[in-house]
């Protein structure tokens, strides 16, 4: 068996494409089984399983799911309740949602159903990043065969009226924070909102919103099917359940698989992505959660474990769970050098601190790179850095910082042995002279 | 920020076509009444389907189609990345990913063969039929490096593979999108090492489920109506 999951625990049985994806594969497959009795519960009882099943919001920040579902009005007033889904999928590493969408849809519209009772509402708009063409319009045939069933829309045979409809966007990693979706979800530029108001007061068009990813979503169904504590049984106490993890960089065989939280950096790397080119021990650093958590060097990879608190514990983070992986022979400072000019271009110019930040310090990482930088320059990048982390409406100035951060706790020597060789190779440099008088 | 401009050259004037305009409607239906406001990315992107690009003659008319002033559209054209200001290819709008997974992986020697037969990015090639340029993530990581043409995902690309699709898109062809070197979708190259088992598929699943934890049925949930 490869990895610690059997099989038979999997929630997403056609993650690679390989079955129908259709209403009735999906249902061969066990989807919409008894949501019937589901959705006929009270949205407490929802909401507490969900809790008692510790499942955590899978878009990177972690928060508990039932509980968050508790934030929505316990009455629905003439503001209508929605429930919209994350489906903008940008962050570097991540491509897990995209085989949700594309193979196995009808979990996440039955996940929409069951949420959207839990929440009280009767709307759930997917927000579909444009790129996803592909996936869209396989979303987009799904939910027709959820409505010609009758499982969705007036009258459902569920006995639960919802409708679930799909936005896409622009190409813009900024609509990957909710506030800033909820902007491009009504048609603006995505900018972020400030908070308070919470969505779950004030959303998309002033109505309470609840902002939920794809893979927390589509999970659900599954989860009360088989019970909160079969999910609860994996993984470590605050971090339970099976996740969608992805592998890309220097590995033998880059894939996106389920397992469960608490699987070793190591047996994920070993077992599911075929290795470290050149094997283990050219394993030099891994950023485990998508671009935006700082990386950890090859010696800590050792023993750390895919968990929400042993990744914060090592300074880094679980994320979306989509680790990047390089190996000895990786120009680490130019793949943050990279990352660098990623935000800088995705940054949406509203906050000063990253609209400016985001630049200064992708040029100043470009100049690291050729090791043209002044030594001095490295802490002050790190204090740039730290004056844009947590100076921002959203958590993009913070997921700019992070990387950078990750770079110099782990791996300055290398940028300070670059600039040495590149004065070096130079022979003389103007103020060497100065200097010595 | 990426600081985007429209084309100093731009058409006289912009028309829908019917079937734009049909389908620019199922969008404004598709959100509550007086939020029509909200279809207007997806029916700048119907635009950029029609004529290959955004111009602005097109931002006015979308302005007047969704009853909003113009600088309103004009904003979100500039904005979102995905909308191109100036005509590409006639041919393939090729878009390789350059953002880390897809950089560690051999991006830069796809871009290298993109400057080599079409040129600087952002441009056209001489004969007008591939357009290039370099995008951040597209969010197939698993499958890198890979590059999106005319909207579909070509994946686990070589500096040779890629060649090969350049070349078929600039003689009229459709290559099939998709892994370059026969992979199923982001499963593990040579075939899954998960999702084997075979009672997951003989529809034992699909037999009725008792589910578990729930309330005694004294408390029998109020069949609420909304």
């Amino acid at each position: 068996m490869a990895g610690i999951l059997a099989d038979k625990d999997r929630i997403f049985l056609n993650l690679y494409g390989l079955h129908d994806w259709g209403l009735e594969g999906a249902m061969k497959r066990g989807a919409w089984n008894g949501t019937k009795d589901i959705v006929s519960q009270t949205p407490e009882w929802i909401c507490d399983q969900v809790k008692a099943s510790g499942l955590r919001g899978r878009g990177g920040a972690g928060f508990a799911t039932g509980l968050k579902w508790t934030f929505m009005p316990k009455q629905e007033s003439e503001r209508p309740h929605y429930l919209l889904v994350n489906a903008d999928e940008s962050e570097p590493g991540a491509c897990k949602d995209r085989d949700i969408l594309r193979n196995d849809p009808h979990l996440l519209i039955e996940g929409c159903v069951i949420a959207c009772r839990a929440m009280r509402s009767h709307n759930a708009y997917i927000y579909i990043r444009g790129e996803y063409v592909h996936e869209r319009e396989r979303l987009l045939a799904a939910i027709k065969q959820a409505y010609d069933a009758k499982l969705l829309g007036p009258g459902s045979i569920l006995g639960y009226d919802v409708d679930v409809r799909v936005q896409h966007g622009g190409g813009a990693y900024i609509c990957g924070d909710e506030t800033a979706l909820m902007e491009s979800f009504e048609g603006k530029k995505g900018q972020p909102r400030l908070k308070p108001p919470f969505p779950a007061g004030a959303g998309i068009y002033g109505c309470p919103t609840t902002v939920n990813n794809v893979e927390t979503i589509s999970v659900v169904g599954t989860i009360l099917r088989r019970g909160a504590d079969w999910f609860a049984g994996f993984g470590t106490e605050k971090s339970t359940g099976t996740k969608l993890f992805a592998g890309s960089g220097h590995l033998n065989k880059p894939c996106v698989v389920e397992d469960a939280v608490g699987i070793s950096v190591k047996q994920l790397i070993e077992d599911h992505f075929g290795g470290v080119r050149g094997g283990w021990k050219n394993l030099k650093a891994v950023i485990p959660g998508g671009i935006s958590v700082r990386m950890i060097p090859a010696e800590q990879c050792e023993d750390a474990v895919m968990t929400y608190e042993d990744l914060q514990a090592r300074g880094s983070g679980l994320g979306t769970g989509t680790m990047i992986v390089f190996d000895k022979d990786a120009d680490l400072v130019k793949a943050i050098a990279r990352a660098a000019y990623f935000y800088k271009h995705e940054s949406c110019g509203q906050c000063t601190p990253c609209r400016e930040g985001t630049g200064w310090m992708w040029r100043v990482m470009e100049r690291m790179v050729t090791g043209e930088a002044e030594m001095a320059e490295i802490d002050m990048l790190l204090d740039v850095a730290s004056q844009v982390e947590g100076h921002t409406i959203c958590g993009l100035g913070d997921a700019a910082a992070w990387p950078i951060q990750g770079l110099f706790r782990h791996f300055r020597h290398e940028v300070e042995e670059r600039i040495n060789n590149y004065r070096a190779r130079k022979g003389s440099y103007a103020g060497a002279s100065i200097a010595a008088e | 920020m990426s600081v985007r401009r429209l084309s100093p050259n731009q058409p006289e004037s912009f028309a829908f076509t019917p079937a734009t305009l049909k389908a620019a409607k199922g969008w404004m239906a598709n959100f509550p009444a007086g939020r029509q406001q909200s279809a207007m990315v997806p029916i700048l992107w119907l635009v950029q389907k029609q004529e290959g690009w955004v111009s602005e003659p097109a931002i006015r008319a979308v302005a007047e189609l969704l009853e909003v002033p113009v600088i309103r559209v004009l904003e979100v054209a500039t904005f979102y990345t995905m909308f191109m200001l100036e005509p590409v290819g006639t041919h393939a709008l090729v878009q390789v990913c350059g953002t880390t997974p897809c950089q560690t992986r051999g991006s830069e020697a796809l871009m290298a063969v993109c400057k080599r037969k079409i040129g600087p990015q952002n441009h056209k090639s001489p004969d007008g039929k591939l357009y290039w340029q370099e995008v951040e993530c597209l969010g197939a990581c698993a499958n890198a490096p890979m590059a999106a043409i005319n909207d579909y995902y070509y994946e686990d690309l070589t500096p040779e593979s890629f060649e090969k699709l350049l070349d078929d898109f600039a003689a009229g062809k459709k290559p099939k999108p998709g892994s370059a070197i026969g992979r199923q979708g982001s499963a593990p190259e040579g075939g899954p090492m998960t999702l084997i088992d075979p009672k997951l598929y003989d529809g034992s699943l699909a037999k009725k489920v008792k589910i578990p934890n729930l309330p005694p049925k004294a408390a029998k949930p109020a069949k609420e109506k909304a």
